[in-house]
């Protein structure tokens, strides 16, 4: 049963179609290796011209209009971002982060301070991601320092706490955050050409946050196969030995933070600069756990894999169970008869429900791949069953 | 302060803090036995309140204090008795299915699942008796109590610290006299050898979750009773502070878990004497990340070397 889950859902080792695609995915293995920085950028601009098209097809045509959801692309992309930079702290690393979303409320306010009417300021989108990103490192060393010697879940539990600190104190400060209702109108993003971004157009925002995620993407991935992301596994796998290795681990998993912490930053930019209004619960608990849910579900440590899983849980927990109603509607299932009742799917509120189904994904997902639907080959290596260890083993060294 | 107030404000923070001290309690002990950070935890204590709420206010058509003695420890006794068995055999459906199937994959693994227990247990209630604030039958009159010096007691607090305080001591005893209880000692400590030794790994890891998720039943009644009211999310402000209790007084360790359940208390109690009720949050969690930074591992856990 298992094995026929993994060939439908995800090509399988013994899948016919598998082997017939070979000769081309070999090709593009290749090529891949050869040149990781461009195939990447390629990669991101066959994915980010498509999807626009995809949902003109069935199953997803029909109840939503192309720009809901390039809108709602543009969304996820914030979160693809975010779980980039997760990944980074947690898959990378191996350091717990429970409070990520608070680094992306820092990049969010600090781009309400640099350009909005509350602040009286109006500073060009552009800079200010770089700005938003330092901020948001600084406040990770800042909290990184004297806390990155905890163990594990010591460490958990203060990332956590600094999570729930960061929005009390954008909540009751109200004279420098205008409080409970949040900073709006700010200004948005301008570009020679194109003039000001306008909100009913979702395209500009959607080719930028496609761009910043093609530009994390590299260098995460250069970065990855550097020293420092050498160092960062070792340090992952056993801090003692990394230690006696010669790996400086302070300085490592600061690292770690402070850049895991700057993409969160530019995520927060962007988001600010994209929804115009921002408060202190948009960056709450829940976000900092489905950001976690993202870098796990897609695969922790694999970059790839990360993305594709914040994009996936984004568009479940944001698009689908959202839409689920207008979905059902559309699929025109006859009513299942029961014998004793008969139960019309179309006519269900699935809204009411859309936590709980949330949930249950959560949770199918993770009993059927415990290790993320695209799991790094390295980790796959060290947690599956004898074959595939052998399998993965096999690769790397062929690698 | 005045000795009056001050008399009053450690009663309120012994209060607060009994409650916080039963929840962290299911929380270390889950964290002791399997290394995990059980969130759908706070949402077993929810789920709690709404299980006592429907036994008292639905199922015996409660509405107020009860002023009869003898029918007043009747209809609490039923009520801790009902709300901590139906929530311990919830938490062993938990474990059974979110948590089991998971034990041998990568650590996060459990940690998603539990979220996403968390979510279904909220949704869950949300469905079965909708999104508002609902009022809990206070059968203990709350107004009712006696005066040391200048200072009000009420019998409620008495009632819930003795509650707590007895159901810590049962439990210490159990984990330390039984033979379970020494199951569960040697499963924390060394899981493969306690199955060596003959130890039902699985059965021990169901009681434990068993006891915890009802001593988080218990702490539900006590929520209905103290407050008078419950709402769906509760279980995720009072299960995160009394997490932060867990690991204040040293994950793992029970006695641990109810000192840190007190001091919160205390800090929570004080902090809004001082007229920062709203940064209450902010400043316990400050203090957990100062406790942290010199001693870390917490108030009296014991240090540990890191695992390979």
């Amino acid at each position: 049963m298992r094995r026929l889950w993994r060939s439908v859902l995800f090509l399988g080792r013994d899948s016919r179609l598998r082997a017939w695609l070979k000769p081309w995915t070999d090709s593009l293995n290749t090529f891949s290796k050869g040149h990781q920085s461009l195939s990447v950028v390629l990669g991101m601009a066959v994915v980010t011209t498509v999807l626009p098209f995809i949902i003109l097809f069935p199953p997803f045509a029909g109840f939503a209009t192309q720009g809901d959801w390039v809108q709602g692309f543009a969304s996820a992309g914030i979160f693809v971002l975010l779980a980039l930079g997760l990944n980074v702290v947690v898959g990378l690393a191996g350091l717990l982060d429970l409070g990520y979303a608070a680094f992306f409320a820092i990049g969010a306010y600090s781009y309400a301070y640099g350009a909005s009417p509350f602040a009286g300021t109006h500073f060009p989108f552009w800079p200010l991601l770089l700005v938003g990103a330092m901020v948001a490192a600084l406040f990770g060393i800042l909290l990184g320092a004297p806390t990155l010697r905890l163990r594990g879940d010591y460490l958990a539990i203060v990332t956590l706490g600094f999570g729930e600190i960061v929005p009390v104190v954008f909540r009751n400060a109200d004279t420098y955050t205008n409080g409970t209702n949040g900073i709006s109108g700010m200004y948005r993003p301008a570009l020679p050409v194109t003039g000001t971004f306008l909100g009913l157009n979702p395209v500009p925002y959607y080719i930028t946050v496609a761009v910043l995620v093609a530009l994390a993407m590299v260098f995460l991935y250069r970065i990855q196969d550097s020293r420092l992301g050498r160092a960062w596994m070792a340090v992952r796998e056993d801090e003692l030995a990394a230690a006696s290795m010669g790996i400086n681990t302070v300085t490592t998993k600061l690292l770690a933070f402070a850049i895991g912490a700057s993409t969160a930053g530019l995520a927060g930019v962007f988001y600010a600069s994209k929804v115009t209004i921002i408060s202190p619960d948009s960056f709450g608990f829940t976000v900092s756990f489905t950001i976690l849910a993202m870098v796990v579900l897609g695969g922790m440590g694999n970059v790839w894999g990360v993305a594709a899983g914040a994009f996936v849980v984004y568009e479940i927990q944001s698009e689908l169970l959202k839409q689920m109603n207008g979905f059902v509607e559309h699929l025109n299932l006859p009513p299942i008869n029961l014998g004793v009742t008969t139960i019309d799917l179309a006519k269900v509120d699935f809204l009411q429900y859309q936590f709980l189904l949330y949930g249950l994904a959560l949770v199918g997902m993770m009993l059927l791949r415990p290790e993320g639907l695209f799991p790094n080959r390295r980790r796959r290596a060290e947690l599956h069953d004898v074959d595939d260890a052998e399998a993965a083993n096999q690769e790397l060294v062929e690698a | 302060m005045d000795v009056g107030t001050l008399t009053q404000q450690l009663v309120n923070a012994l209060t607060l803090g009994a409650i916080y001290a039963l929840i962290a309690l299911g929380y270390t002990m889950v964290y002791g036995i399997i290394e995990l950070i059980n969130f759908a935890h706070g949402d077993v204590f929810m789920v709690g309140s709404f299980v006592s709420l429907w036994l008292l206010a639905d199922f015996f058509g409660l509405r107020g204090p009860i002023n009869n003695p003898a029918e007043l420890v009747g209809v609490l006794v039923v009520a801790f008795v009902f709300s901590m068995v139906v929530m311990g055999l919830v938490g062993v459906v938990i474990e059974r299915f979110a948590y089991r199937p998971l034990r041998n994959a990568p650590r996060l693994a459990p940690l998603i699942t539990a979220i996403g227990v968390s979510f279904i247990l909220q949704n869950i209630i949300q469905i079965w008796r909708g999104p508002a604030q609902l009022n809990s039958p206070q059968l203990i009159n709350v107004q009712a109590g006696f005066r040391v010096g200048s200072a009000e007691v009420h019998w409620i607090s008495v009632f819930v610290i003795a509650i707590a305080v007895g159901l810590i001591i049962g439990l210490h005893l159990f984990i330390s006299r039984t033979r379970m209880g020494r199951a569960m000692r040697s499963t924390a400590l060394d899981r493969e050898a306690a199955q060596l030794m003959g130890v039902d790994i699985n059965t021990t890891i169901a009681v434990t979750f068993f006891i915890g998720s009802a001593l988080a039943g218990a702490a539900g009644v006590v929520q209905g009773l103290y407050y008078g009211y419950t709402f769906f999310t509760i279980g995720f402000q009072g299960g995160l502070k009394a997490f932060t209790a867990a690991v204040l007084g040293g994950i793992g360790n029970t006695t641990g878990a109810a000192l840190g359940g007190f001091t919160i208390g205390f800090i929570e109690v004080f902090a809004s004497q001082a007229g920062y009720a709203n940064w209450s949050e902010a400043i316990v969690f400050s203090i957990l990340i100062l406790v942290l930074v010199f001693r870390p591992t917490g108030l009296l856990g014991q240090p540990t070397a890191e695992r390979g």
